[in-house]
């Protein structure tokens, strides 16, 4: 028995070493990301022909645009994937990140049930449409989570001088979560929402929802990547996350970015320059 | 609800298939927990025994603190442990964060408490009855508790499936400090919630279909061995 206890101690300390090891000997880095990129499968598409190229793997960790920003700032991940223009213009320019690069662009959509009880689907302007709900109290379903997604409607928000906040609870429900539960609340409870039109065509779980606003100015959705500040975070692994960054806005990313499609619809459009 | 059948059928097919993406999350899931449950043994065994047997000041409030600490918020012990092996953080150094390693840590913190307090509990109960004896034969009190475990063992493998519950099943520890990165750091319940955000519905469903059944094959088979174990001491 004393025997039995040593060898699966023994084999537990090993286990833990063991992943760790392997963790740092490997070429990898990890890219804190929005979820919409990873969601949509764009992950899926691009990385494999990364890491044929460059024998890098990459890690995603897929969390809303706030928390990626966070965790960078804790120096956990080498590049940011992300789209909050001007969150991300403040991380560079605090000395978090390197640089920052325009990758590509899709557009933001308002989607709600065919019933549209608040009578935006006739090609009015997001603004219009926002005071619409607001002014019917029709329910919306808000990320409420600082993701990039967030700020925007909040900016948007803040154009019509309404302040939804103060319908919390009743018509303005704030789910504090990602993209995809979003939906799902918004879809379970007959709100109306706003989401990047990359996470609506992907999302499985449409029933009848129907995209009610779009081809807005307002509505449009840059992306952006950034290498985490090797001198802020000397972990951070400069050549291999610099080689990514690079291959991204490089020609050969930039057309496999264009050449993603889903249910024959292209869901990013590369703009790098 | 179309999604109940469809879930039914595609969980079956997985199975079937042998998805080899299926196969090494349903790995990783059993190689943490199962990791994670070894480890909070290894601590909660004895640390139970320990607060059963021993008497001591403050042991009421001990074992009040361990029995609270079984309800530990998964989503709070994700977030302490990230902040603690956050490259920024205290144990940033040990390269820790979003490896499988730091989900093991992350289940162990959660589980050691509920393994201690039961164990305590299955102890106690024993050391009543044996008390009186091992005062009269002046036993030292580690042989006291090595005896105490050995002959509770049956309820201790009980108690250690209990853990294996709570781990197997939560997600919010993991997802913070595993990131459900794809072929690393993704187990059963991050990638249920992954699909369920997806609004893969049917997909998530079977997924969790799956994960009952290796809740129940995991049972069946520490059951199992323990019957077996059981005919063979009488034998």
């Amino acid at each position: 028995m004393r025997l039995l206890v040593k060898n699966t101690l023994v084999a537990a300390a090993l286990t833990i070493l063991g992943s760790g090891q392997a963790w740092s000997t490997d070429t990898s880095i990890i890219v804190q990301s929005t979820t919409s990129t990873a969601n949509s499968g764009l992950y899926d598409h691009l990385l494999p022909m990364f890491t044929r190229e460059t024998d890098i793997t990459v890690n995603v960790v897929a969390v809303g645009t706030g928390q990626a920003l966070k965790n960078a700032r804790n120096c956990d991940g080498d590049v940011l994937l992300v789209h909050a223009r001007s969150a991300e213009e403040k991380f560079v320019a605090e000395g978090y990140g390197v640089e920052r690069h325009d990758v590509m662009y899709n557009d933001f959509v308002f989607v709600g049930p065919p019933t549209d009880a608040a009578a935006i689907a006739s090609g009015m302007s997001a603004l219009d449409a926002l005071a619409r709900i607001a002014g019917s109290q029709s329910k919306f379903a808000s990320r409420g989570d600082n993701s990039g997604t967030h700020k925007k409607e909040m900016s948007l928000w803040k154009e019509t001088a309404i302040d939804p906040t103060r319908g919390s609870g009743k018509w303005y429900l704030e789910t504090g979560s990602g993209m995809g539960a979003t939906l799902n609340a918004a879809v379970g409870s007959g709100a109306y929402t706003m989401t990047d039109r990359a996470t609506w065509i992907s999302f499985r779980n449409k029933q009848d929802f129907e995209i009610q606003v779009e081809g807005d100015d307002a509505l449009f959705n840059q992306y952006g990547i950034i290498m985490v500040n090797p001198e802020k975070c000397d972990q951070v692994k400069r050549e291999a996350a610099q080689r990514f960054v690079d291959w991204i806005v490089s020609d050969t990313g930039q057309a496999a970015i264009a050449a993603y499609q889903l249910n024959g619809q292209q869901l990013f459009f590369p703009n790098a320059r | 609800m179309q999604d109940f059948s469809d879930a039914f059928g595609l969980a079956f097919s997985l199975i079937i298939g042998g998805d080899p993406d299926l196969i090494e999350i349903i790995g990783l899931s059993l190689r943490v927990s199962i990791t994670a449950v070894v480890i909070s043994a290894l601590v909660g065994f004895p640390l139970g025994a320990l607060t059963a047997v021993v008497r001591f000041p403050g042991r009421q409030t001990i074992a009040v603190i361990l029995n609270a600490s079984m309800g530990l918020p998964p989503v709070v012990v994700g977030l302490l442990v990230y902040m603690a092996l956050s490259r920024a953080g205290p144990f940033g150094w040990m390269n820790l964060l979003y490896t499988p390693a730091a989900m093991i840590i992350a289940q162990s913190i959660l589980v050691t408490p509920i393994i201690a307090a039961l164990s305590r509990q299955v102890v106690e109960d024993m050391h009543h009855e044996y008390d009186e004896q091992f005062r009269s034969f002046c036993i030292p009190t580690h042989r006291v508790i090595g005896a105490l475990i050995w002959d509770s063992r049956y309820s201790l493998l009980t108690v250690a499936l209990a853990g294996f519950g709570r781990a197997i099943a939560e997600v919010g520890a993991v997802i913070i400090v595993g990131g459900n990165i794809d072929h690393l750091t993704r187990v059963m319940t991050t990638a249920i919630a992954l699909e369920t955000s997806k609004g893969n519905l049917a997909l998530a469903l079977a997924l969790g279909f799956i994960l009952l059944i290796l809740a129940l094959s995991v049972n069946a088979a520490v059951y199992g061995l323990r019957a077996s174990a059981r005919r063979l001491s009488y034998a």
